[in-house]
């Protein structure tokens, strides 16, 4: 007997959880005030719930079917392993994403696929899916496909056309990796279908000669995943990797998914806590990197072994490991170096800067913008205090590590 | 003591009209006081007749005249009148006096009165969001006599949402625009708004929780907890952006405490399960893999099947962060072949040699020295893309010795395949990768070199080069230079000894 579609449901979402993307945000602006249907995408993402697993659920986000011809070793849905298998048709994917929506569960669909019969035959129907919604549905929600890299052209062409989002996972930082627990993957094909994807996304954004208008293609750009823990790959491989990606295929996101154990798991891979913490570091490093000013080589000496401090967050790291370069006068310094400075991100330096303008400031003034001062007392200079001896303290670090803590089993 | 009562808790007009006309009276904010018509904050006022305004109406001095703010403190404002704090009123209108002659005042972020009201407009955009984000629709059915025969009746949706602050006005153009095609009500202890697909409509009357129930719920109570990865539990991190202060009126809430109980055990259990014999239709799958066909490959000692060979290449380690590699291209029969130095960002996008901007800087160069790219073979000395990542661009590298003698294996097949009579060098790595010689670009430019049977090599500067002189004089100058040693290799080409053999 055919399964619900609520069991089915079960099974599918089940089948999607280890994506770790459910990103909404990033793609144009648009609503349905002119055409009278249904959804908008007003830039900012919605996370419309969390999950008890501390991520968004901003996105209905499920696999069309779990069946797949690959075996990847780290996939729950990989073609040796037993879970209970199941498949949506493109109607009841359609109707889901819509009653989601309508209730304002979700601002969209985040759609992904087991590899069946072959890769653009899945495409095809994924496709059909973005269609339906957009053209029979007048549907303006979020997007986000998953897309097949060993599919035709064409076919990612019009994914492109419906979709705010596509992505194509690189799943292992090395191309060691990939050949080892994906033997069906291939990493030239990888990269290839990310550096057609960012011709095509740069290709639309430039205005033909007849008209101003751009060709909609991914407005909201692509993105990718790599797994932490499956491999012996270290923090510096997996930072240095993602640097390249950023630069390469001009990527929004680099998503670190920690490895979890999954049912019915491979011998192959260990069966461990997901390392949550050494995933967390790493959003903070690509953070630093990004945003900060931080080269990929700069965050990731302090260890010596290629691998982030897991105690303390790699901005702090950097700048006990760089104590020359500080205490940084927060009345005078420049915006690169402020923003060098444990505790102070984005938003303050933009607050100091156009402070100080006005007034000399002071660690009150710190405290207003609720900065910790315990964090940034050692490493800046204000007006009426100096740290003195503090920057250089040799037990400085014990002020910020956390306190030991008895370790437990999994 | 002027008090001024506002027509409904979050009057931005009201408190604007009234601000303005205070302010240019000189009051000074500690002789004013605000309240809200009917007094629906914290039961601090009552229900008596509006006291008098601060100014007659006939005294109000025209909107636009006298005051000017910041366009950001009118944001600030509109937010946060928007707060449920009793005090918001007299804090605006605090700041909207001390701007008057303190200069730059809202941009001074660590001023107490613009934390405050930042304080505010922070939580009143929170709330706004969380009330995007927690809303939950149940639909209910039409009642009798609506929705005619023969047509699709609009849908009808019900909410009730309970939200901190006065901003069910403020939020309504969200609902609008995004659930255009169905109607929808949404009710809170602060107001209403309802969408009927002609019009939004707004109560300012507080609402009391329907009984209402919706089947979809379930399947999305069913989304919610397989989504969920008992492996990572972060409780705290979920309550941070989820407080439980919303979760009575989320479907999926009820489900979070046996969530998080039960995750411990069902990742041991899961984990305790040893890995099992894989199904039956795995080996088929493999088998079937192994006994695919092979793809088609070109004939052996073909251009097409070196090039197809070279798409595996591993012999040095540029591959793994390259995208693929740039083969050479042009007829197999060339009498002219150029060798550049290695790919660049476009051609590693696009797999194709000299597209990008040193590519198209070659091609004018050679449309003016009249040789036709399409029938001469231009190729890279290293077929990889060398480049160090920075932000969200990739910066050229030259190749080092090592990469330029690995990749020679296939410059010398190339060479070989074609047999080219004369060869250009573009640059030093050319140079170094057809002589073995590192260093003498200079001293040779410009010059044919006999490399035996019958093949000559000239050389000359990679265009790219050209691009890099940041001198426009001196950049014009060796442009000139480039374009006469074209034009040699052009006159070189049209010469009887190339000539014979060419027509072959």
């Amino acid at each position: 007997m055919k399964k619900s579609i609520k069991d089915r449901l079960a099974v599918l979402s089940d089948a999607a959880k280890y994506d770790a993307s459910c990103a909404s945000s990033g793609t144009q602006k648009r609503n349905s005030a002119q055409s009278g249907g249904l959804g908008s995408t007003e830039g900012a993402g919605i996370c419309h719930s969390y999950a008890p697993d501390g991520r968004c659920i901003s996105l209905l986000k499920i696999l069309m079917t779990n069946f797949c011809i690959y075996d990847c070793a780290y996939c729950i849905n990989r073609s040796s392993s037993n879970v209970e298998r199941a498949r949506f048709s493109v109607e009841e994917v359609v109707w889901l994403t819509l009653e989601f929506y309508r209730r304002n569960y979700i601002e969209g669909l985040f759609l992904s696929s087991g590899i069946i019969r072959s890769s653009d035959h899945t495409m095809e129907e994924m496709v059909r899916i973005a269609r339906e919604l957009r053209i029979t549905h007048n549907f303006r929600g979020y997007i986000h496909l998953k897309s097949i890299p060993e599919a035709s052209q064409a076919l990612i062409e019009e994914a492109g056309l419906y979709a705010d989002r596509l992505s194509i996972n690189i799943e292992l930082p090395t191309d060691i990796g990939i050949s080892q627990f994906a033997p069906e993957k291939r990493p030239e094909n990888i990269r290839k279908s990310m550096g057609d994807l960012r011709l095509k996304i740069e290709e639309s954004r430039d205005p033909t000669l007849q008209t101003k208008r751009t060709k909609r293609f991914a407005p909201g750009g692509q993105s990718t995943q790599m797994i932490v823990g499956a491999d012996a790959a270290d923090d510096a491989t997996i930072l240095s990797t993602s640097a390249r990606l950023y630069g390469s295929y001009g990527l929004k996101r680099v998503y670190y998914s920690a490895f979890s154990p999954i049912p019915d798991s491979s011998k192959a891979l260990p069966l461990i806590k997901p390392p949550l913490m050494r995933e967390h570091r790493l959003y903070q490093a690509d953070w630093l990197y990004r945003f900060y000013g931080f080269g990929i080589d700069e965050i990731t000496a302090g260890q010596g072994d290629g691998m982030l401090d897991l105690d303390l967050d790699p901005k702090l790291s950097w700048a006990l490991a760089n104590r020359h370069r500080f205490p940084v006068d927060i009345n005078r310094a420049d915006r690169d170096m402020l923003l060098r400075v444990p505790g102070l991100g984005g938003k303050t330096v933009n607050a100091l800067i156009s402070a100080r303008r006005y007034r000399r400031l002071r660690l009150e003034d710190l405290s207003r913008l609720s900065v910790s001062l315990k964090k940034v007392q050692p490493f800046i200079e204000a007006e009426g205090w100096s740290p003195g001896a503090l920057t250089d303290k040799a037990d400085l670090r014990a002020r910020f590590a956390p306190k030991p803590e008895q370790l437990q089993l999994l | 003591m002027h008090t001024i009562t506002l027509e409904g808790p979050a009057d931005f007009d009201g408190w604007r009209v009234n601000a303005r006309s205070l302010a240019l009276a000189g009051v000074p904010p500690q002789d004013t006081q605000w309240r809200v018509r009917g007094g629906d904050d914290g039961g601090l006022f009552d229900m008596a007749p509006a006291e008098p305004e601060a100014l007659p109406p006939g005294l109000m001095p025209p909107p636009g005249t006298g005051l000017k703010v910041p366009k950001d403190f009118i944001e600030l404002a509109k937010a946060v009148v928007c707060h449920s704090d009793p005090a918001r009123f007299g804090l605006l209108y605090r700041l909207l006096w001390r701007m008057q002659s303190e200069k730059g005042l809202i941009g001074i972020a660590t001023d107490a009165d613009v934390v405050r009201a930042r304080g505010m407009q922070k939580s009143v955009r929170r709330d706004c969001h969380k009330m995007t984000a927690f809303v939950r629709f149940k639909e209910v059915p039409h009642g009798q006599g609506q929705g005619r025969s023969g047509q699709n009746p609009r849908r009808r949706f019900i909410a009730w949402f309970e939200p901190d602050h006065y901003i069910v006005e403020r939020t309504a153009p969200f609902f609008q625009r995004r659930f255009t095609d169905m109607d929808w009500l949404i009710l809170t202890p602060h107001g209403s708004s309802a969408w009927d697909g002609q019009a939004l409509r707004l109560s300012p009357l507080a609402a009391s929780k329907p009984d209402i129930s919706d089947e979809t719920d379930d399947l999305w109570r069913t989304y919610f907890s397989n989504i969920f990865n008992p492996a990572r539990l972060k409780v705290k991190a979920m309550q941070a952006e989820m407080p439980k202060k919303y979760w009575k009126n989320l479907p999926e809430a009820s489900l979070i405490p046996d969530l998080i109980a039960d995750a411990e055990a069902s990742v041991r259990a899961m984990v305790a399960r040893a890995a099992s014999q894989p199904p039956a239709h795995h080996f088929r799958l493999q088998e079937a893999m192994r006994n695919a066909p092979a793809p088609d490959l070109p004939p052996a000692g073909t251009l097409a099947a070196l090039k197809e060979q070279a798409k595996t290449c591993t012999r040095c380690p540029l591959h793994c962060t390259a995208t693929q590699t740039v083969f050479g291209e042009g007829p197999e029969n060339a009498d002219l072949m150029f060798v550049g130095e290695q790919p660049g960002d476009q051609e590693d996008l696009a797999g194709r040699p000299f597209i990008g901007p040193a590519g198209k800087l070659f091609d004018t160069v050679l449309n003016e020295t009249g040789i036709d790219r399409r029938t001469a073979y231009v190729t890279n000395a290293v077929k990889h893309f060398k480049y160090e990542p920075r932000g969200k661009k990739r910066i050229h590298q030259r190749p080092n010795t090592g990469e330029i003698e690995h990749c020679r294996w296939w410059l010398k097949l190339e060479l070989d395949l074609i047999k080219p009579k004369l060869v250009v060098a573009l640059g030093a790595t050319a140079l170094h990768a057809l002589t073995g010689e590192k260093s003498g670009l200079s001293q040779r430019r410009g010059q044919f070199q006999d490399l035996g049977q019958g093949q000559s090599l000239f050389t000359t500067i990679h265009p790219s080069y050209l691009l890099r002189i940041p001198d426009l004089g001196k950049q014009g100058e060796e442009r000139l230079r480039f374009e006469a040693e074209l034009a040699q290799v052009a006159r070189a080409m049209q010469a009887p000894h190339f000539q014979a053999g060419g027509s072959a």
